[in-house]
C-alpha cells in the first residue's frame, strides 16, 4: 500500500507526500502520539496530496506518518444495525470507553458473535445477480434480506447456499459462481462505499402513496409520499426539530434514519431517552426498535459532519434494496454545507455565493437524488423517503443551501419566525409550503381509492381560504375592524379554524400529537362543513364571539380521545352551532 | 522559560499583526511557543515553515525574536485550590494569590460522547418569571442573553447566577470593561459566595486575541468540578461576541475568505465547541452537569447578524431582555425568549398547568400588543382590546419585571387570578381538566 508523510498541518486539513498512487477519496491513517487519525483524500497535487482528518490534529508534527488503505469512505452492511447509535463514521458509539471521545477510537459497527435464524430464499442453480436475495434473518421483527454482493458482476449460479439455522454474519451462507467460473464466498455483510449512489433496481417510477405521519400540516395540507423527498427550512427557535422528531416518531415507514448532522447533543439524547420507551403507532412495537441513528453533532470534528449524511443515506439505501420503507431524516443539511464550506476555504477554492463552494447544488442535487420509491429486480418494491432540514443563515431563504434544496425537494415545508413568536405551532407557513405530489395524477388516484375522491379538492379549497384570509387580516389591518364589511371577518374567521384545528397541533399532547388519518378526514370534513356555511351575523364582535367559541369546542375536540364519549360530545357541540 | 533542552530558534521570517512565521522542525500542531516571552501558538504548519498566532499582537518583536516552543497545547492546572480565585487568559492569578497545583490538562479537550450524556430534568430556579414561567431552565442547558450593549445582561445574569443553586460559578469575561469586572467581583463578594466563584477576565484593557482561550479556561475548569468532583457548575460567558470578533480578526490575519458578516467560515464549528459542553452526566459517572449562560451582544437588536444567528443554532434557547413601556421596568420579553428544554421540566417539575397556562398568558399578551398596533393607527379598540391591554400591564408589572422574584407555583396562582379578573374562560383557551381546578 501507498504510503506518505505529513508535510503541512492547517486544522484539519493535512499536506502528505506520497510514495505511489492514491485515489480521490481514499482512506489513509495518520500515526501520531500513539493515535491513529482517520483521513480522506479531497486533493492531489503531484507527489502532495491533501487530506482531510475526520479528527483533531493536536500535535501533529511534520513527518509523521501515513499509511494508506486503498479503498474510499465505507461502511458495513448487514444484520445488527437496527436501534444502534452510530457517529458519522459508523463507528458504534456505545462501545466506546469512556465518557469523551479519545481521538482514534474507532469501534466495530456490528456484532461478530451474535448469531442470527439464517433463512435460505435461494435454492442451489439459481441464476443470481447483485442485490438480488438468496436468504433472510429477522432483527426485531423486521425481515431483513440477505443479498448478493452488490459489486457482482454479471450472472452468477448459486453453487450452495446454507440451510436453515443460526449464523454469526461473517459465516459463509452462501457459494456462488460467476460468470468466469469463480467461487464468490457470501456472508451477511456487505461494504460500500458511501458517496456513490446505489443503483440496484429495475426502475425508479414517480412516488404515488401517502407516507401518513400523524402531522395535520403534513398529511391534509401538503402531504409527503413514499419515497418522496421534502425539507424544512426555519430559522432558530421555530420548531424544525419538533416536527422532525413528530414525523420520525409517528411516519408509516419499516425502518427510520436519523443524521443529526452537526446539530445540539441533546436533541440525540432526547431520541436515545425517548424512543426505547415509545411505541410505533404503527406496529404496538418499541420506535427504537426500527430506529438508527447518527450522531455527529456540532461539537464532534467536522469533516465526519461531511460524511455522515452520505452514511446515514448508504444505509438507507441498503434496506431499500430488501424491498423495506426507509424513511431518512438529516437535521440539518445547513451543516453538511458549511462543513463543504470550511474544508472548500482551507484549500483556498475560489468560493461561490456565500463562500460556499461552487458545486454545492450539485452535491445537494445528488443527494436528494438518492431517495425514491423502486421497483427491485425481482418485482419488490422499496423507497427512500427524504425529509432534510435547512437551517438558513439569518432565516433569509435566499439563500445558497435553500435555494439549491428548494431546486430538487418536491416538498417545501417553510417555517416562520411569525408564527413560532404567536405560537402558531408547527410554525409550518400555510400559504408559502407547498406538496408538488398533490399535482400529481398518480397520487390523485392513489388518493381516490385509499381515502376518497372529495379528499384532495376539499384541501385544495382550504388553502384558497387560508389564501382569501390572509388578504383580509391585511386589509383589516390597514383599514380598521368597522372599515371592511362584516362578511369578511367571517371569511377571516373561517381561515383561522382552518389555522386553529388542522394546522396547529400540539406537539407534546398525548392526543393532539398523532392524528392519524382517519381522524384527519373526519376534521377535515368537519372544518370543511365550518367553512362552507353561510352565515349571518350584525356586528363584526359577533363574529368574533362566535368563532372564538367555536374554535374552542374544536381545539377540546382535538385534545380528546379520538372517538372516546368526551370527543362525540365536542364532535355533537360543534354540529349543533353550525346547524 | 528555556530550559537547556529547547532549542532557541533566532530567525522570524514574517510578522503580520497577530501573525509571526519562521523555520522550525519538530512542532506539532496547536503547540504553544513563546517568543521574546510572549506566548503565542502554531496555527499553521507548511513543510518547515510554522506560523505562530502571537496572542497580545506582535508589536515590539524583532525578527531576531527568541522563539522558544513549548511542547505542549495552552493548558490549565485543576484542582480544587481553583476555587475562589481570579485569572487571565491564561490561567495566571490577577488576585495577588498563589499559583495553583494540580493536575495539569490541556484546554479545549475531546467531546463528551453523546450515549454518556442524561437527558437534562432539572429545573434551575431564579425567581424570574419570565425565566422560571415562560423560560424555565435546565441544568446541563446553554442558553445567551441576546441584548443590545446598553441592557442590563450582566446584572441580570449575576443575579440569575446567586439564586441559582449551583455548586460552583465559573466566569469567562471576555473584553469585559474594567467596571463590568468589579461589578461581579463585588457582586460575588457581597452575596458571600466567592468560595463558590472561579473568574478567567480578560477585559477591554487586555489583547483582544488572549480572549480566544477564555472560554475554554473556564470550561476546562468546569469539567474538572462537573467530572471529577461531581458538582453542578454554572458558567457564565460574557461577551461571546467579542469573542466572535476576535475569531475574525485572526482569521482575517491569515488571509482566510470570510463568510457572512466578515466572520470565518468556521464559526458555527467554533461556537458549537464551546457551547457543546453544556452537559447532565448520568448518575453513573457522578451526575455533575455544566450550564452554560452566555451573552451575545447585538447590534441594534439584529439577529440575522453572523453571531447570533450562528448562537441561535446552536444554544437551547435564547433569552431576550426588554424595557416594557406600560410598567417602566425590565422585562424578559416573552415573545421571542425561548427555551428548548422547558418541556424536559415544565409541567412535570412543576405543577402540571404549567405549559398550558404559559401558553394562554403569552397568547393574550400578544392579543395586547396588537391591540396597542390598533391604538397607535387610531382604530377603535374592542372590549375584548381593552381587557387585553389592562391585563398586559399587570402581567408585565406583577410577573415579567426582572425584580419580581416568586416561585412557579406563586407566578401560576398570580397568572390564573389575572386571567379571572380580565377574561370570560373560554377565552383563555385552556384544558378542561385544568379550568376545573384553577379557575374558582
Amino acid at each position: 500500500m501507498t504510503k506518505g508523510t505529513v508535510s503541512g498541518v492547517i486544522a484539519n486539513m493535512v499536506t502528505l507526500r506520497v510514495d505511489g498512487a492514491v485515489s480521490q477519496g481514499e482512506i489513509c491513517y495518520i500515526e501520531t502520539g500513539g493515535d491513529r487519525l482517520m483521513a480522506e483524500v479531497i486533493k492531489v497535487l503531484g507527489q502532495d496530496v491533501y487530506v482531510q482528518v475526520f479528527e483533531s490534529t493536536r500535535g501533529l508534527k511534520v513527518g509523521a506518518k501515513a499509511e494508506f488503505t486503498g479503498h474510499m469512505l465505507e461502511i458495513q452492511l448487514g444484520p445488527g444495525m437496527l436501534s444502534k447509535n452510530y457517529d458519522g463514521l459508523q463507528n458504534d458509539l456505545d462501545k466506546m470507553e469512556g465518557v469523551f471521545l479519545r481521538r482514534g477510537q474507532y469501534t466495530e459497527p456490528l456484532d461478530n458473535e451474535r448469531l442470527w435464524d439464517f433463512a435460505p430464499l435461494a435454492k442451489v442453480g439459481d441464476k443470481v445477480q447483485g442485490s438480488d436475495w438468496l436468504g433472510q434473518v429477522i432483527e426485531n421483527s423486521q425481515p431483513l434480506k440477505i443479498m448478493v454482493p452488490f459489486q457482482l458482476k454479471g450472472t452468477a449460479t448459486v453453487k450452495s447456499i446454507a440451510a436453515a439455522g443460526q449464523y454469526k454474519i461473517h459465516d459463509v451462507v452462501a457459494v456462488l459462481t460467476d460468470e468466469e467460473g469463480n467461487e464468490v464466498k457470501v456472508d451477511m455483510v456487505q461494504h460500500w462505499p458511501v458517496k456513490f449512489a446505489m443503483t440496484n433496481y429495475k426502475e425508479k417510477p414517480r412516488p404515488f402513496k401517502l407516507l401518513e405521519t400523524g402531522v395535520r400540516t403534513i398529511d391534509t395540507m401538503n402531504p409527503i409520499v413514499e419515497g418522496g423527498t421534502g425539507f424544512i427550512p426555519g430559522p432558530f427557535g421555530t420548531g424544525k426539530t419538533v416536527l422532525q422528531h413528530a414525523i420520525s416518531k409517528q411516519a408509516e415507514a419499516d425502518i427510520v434514519i436519523i443524521a443529526a448532522c452537526g446539530e445540539r447533543a441533546n436533541e440525540v439524547v432526547e431520541i436515545f431517552t425517548e424512543f426505547p420507551e415509545l411505541v410505533d403507532p404503527h406496529t404496538g412495537r418499541k420506535l427504537m426498535e426500527r430506529t438508527i441513528i447518527i450522531a455527529n453533532t456540532s461539537n464532534m470534528p467536522v469533516a465526519a459532519r461531511e460524511a455522515s449524511v452520505y452514511t446515514a443515506m448508504t444505509m438507507a439505501e441498503y434496506y431499500r434494496s430488501m424491498g423495506l420503507r426507509v424513511l431518512l431524516m438529516a437535521d440539518s443539511t445547513s451543516r453538511w454545507a458549511q462543513a463543504l464550506r470550511e474544508m472548500s476555504n482551507r484549500m483556498e477554492e475560489l468560493p461561490g455565493p456565500d463562500a460556499f463552494p461552487m458545486d454545492l447544488g450539485a452535491l445537494i442535487s445528488n443527494f436528494y437524488g438518492r431517495a425514491g420509491y423502486v421497483y427491485l429486480n425481482n418485482g419488490e418494491v422499496g423507497s427512500i423517503t427524504f425529509l432534510g432540514t435547512v437551517s438558513p443563515a439569518g432565516g433569509n431563504l435566499k439563500e445558497p443551501v435553500t435555494e439549491n434544496t428548494k431546486k430538487v425537494a418536491r416538498c417545501f415545508y417553510a417555517l416562520e419566525q411569525d408564527r413560532a413568536d404567536k405560537k402558531r405551532y408547527p410554525a409550518v407557513n400555510p400559504i408559502d409550503s407547498y406538496s408538488k405530489y398533490l399535482e400529481y395524477p398518480e397520487f390523485a388516484e392513489y388518493i381516490k381509492g385509499h381515502i376518497n375522491e372529495a379528499w384532495i379538492p376539499k384541501v385544495l379549497d382550504l388553502k384558497t381560504r387560508m389564501l382569501r384570509g390572509k388578504e383580509i387580516a391585511e386589509q383589516i389591518n390597514i383599514l380598521g375592524d368597522d372599515g371592511v364589511p362584516v362578511e369578511y371577518h367571517v371569511t377571516f374567521w373561517k381561515s383561522e379554524v382552518i389555522d386553529f384545528v388542522i394546522l396547529q397541533q400540539d406537539a407534546f399532547d398525548e392526543v393532539d400529537a398523532v392524528t392519524p388519518l382517519s381522524r384527519q378526514e373526519e376534521i377535515l370534513d368537519l372544518v370543511t362543513a365550518i367553512c362552507e356555511k353561510e352565515y349571518e351575523f350584525d356586528t363584526f364582535q359577533d363574529v368574533v364571539d362566535y368563532f372564538k367559541r367555536l374554535i374552542n369546542v374544536c381545539k377540546q375536540m382535538n385534545y380528546s380521545a379520538y372517538r372516546s364519549e368526551q370527543y362525540n360530545e365536542y364532535v355533537a357541540q360543534i354540529k349543533e352551532m353550525i346547524k | 522559560m528555556a530550559t537547556a533542552f529547547q532549542k532557541v530558534y533566532t530567525t522570524i521570517s514574517q510578522i503580520t499583526k497577530a501573525t509571526c512565521s519562521l523555520k522550525a522542525k519538530g512542532v506539532g500542531y496547536d503547540e504553544l511557543a513563546t517568543i521574546n516571552g510572549k506566548l503565542a501558538q502554531v496555527v499553521k504548519i507548511m513543510g518547515d515553515e510554522v506560523t505562530l498566532q502571537v496572542f497580545e499582537g506582535t508589536g515590539g518583536i524583532p525578527t531576531n525574536a527568541e522563539v522558544v516552543f513549548l511542547g505542549k497545547s495552552p493548558s490549565l492546572k485543576v484542582s480544587d485550590q481553583l476555587a475562589g480565585r481570579f485569572f487571565n487568559a491564561y490561567g495566571q492569578p490577577i488576585d495577588g494569590g498563589p499559583e495553583i497545583e494540580g493536575k495539569e490538562v490541556e484546554i479545549g479537550g475531546p467531546s463528551v460522547n453523546p450515549v454518556r450524556r442524561r437527558q437534562p430534568s432539572e429545573l434551575i430556579a431564579t425567581g424570574i418569571a419570565g425565566i422560571d414561567l415562560n423560560n424555565t431552565l435546565v441544568s446541563g442547558q446553554k442558553i445567551p442573553f441576546f441584548a443590545d450593549p446598553d441592557q442590563p445582561f450582566n446584572e441580570v445574569m449575576a443575579m440569575v447566577a446567586m439564586r441559582a443553586k449551583a455548586d460552583k460559578i465559573i466566569l469567562g469575561g471576555m473584553g469585559m470593561t474594567n467596571d463590568d469586572y468589579y461589578f461581579f467581583r463585588n457582586t460575588f463578594s457581597n452575596a458571600g459566595a466567592l468560595d463558590r466563584i472561579i473568574s478567567f477576565i480578560n477585559t477591554t484593557e487586555d489583547p483582544a486575541v488572549e480572549r480566544l482561550l477564555v472560554p475554554d479556561m473556564a470550561l476546562t475548569a468546569a469539567e474538572y468540578f462537573a467530572v471529577e468532583k461531581n458538582e453542578k457548575v454554572l458558567v457564565l460567558l460574557t461577551d461571546m461576541t467579542s469573542y466572535a470578533d476576535s475569531l475574525a480578526i485572526v482569521s482575517n490575519r491569515m488571509d482566510q475568505i470570510p463568510s457572512k458578516d466578515s466572520m470565518p467560515g468556521s464559526l458555527y464549528s467554533d461556537l458549537a465547541k464551546i457551547y457543546e459542553k453544556a452537559v447532565q452526566f448520568p448518575e453513573s459517572v457522578g451526575g455533575g452537569s455544566i450550564t452554560i449562560i452566555a451573552v451575545t451582544t447585538l447590534s441594534g437588536g439584529d439577529i440575522t447578524h453572523a453571531v447570533p444567528d450562528n448562537t441561535g443554532y446552536i444554544t437551547e434557547g435564547q433569552l431576550y431582555l426588554r424595557r416594557d413601556s406600560d410598567v417602566g421596568k425590565v422585562v424578559v420579553d416573552p415573545f421571542r425568549s425561548l427555551s428548548r428544554l422547558k418541556q424536559l421540566v415544565a409541567g412535570k417539575k412543576t405543577r402540571k398547568d404549567h405549559s398550558q397556562v404559559m401558553n394562554a398568558a403569552i397568547r393574550l399578551y400578544a392579543d395586547a400588543a396588537n391591540a396597542k398596533t390598533k391604538l397607535e393607527n387610531g382604530f377603535d379598540l374592542t372590549d375584548y382590546d381593552n381587557r387585553c391591554l389592562d391585563f398586559a400591564k399587570d402581567y408585565a408589572g406583577q410577573l415579567l419585571a426582572i425584580d419580581v422574584n416568586l416561585n412557579t407555583e406563586e407566578m401560576l396562582d398570580v397568572t390564573w387570578g389575572l386571567f379571572r379578573k380580565y377574561f370570560r374562560l373560554e377565552e383563555v383557551n385552556i384544558k378542561k381538566e385544568f379550568t376545573d381546578i384553577y379557575w374558582k
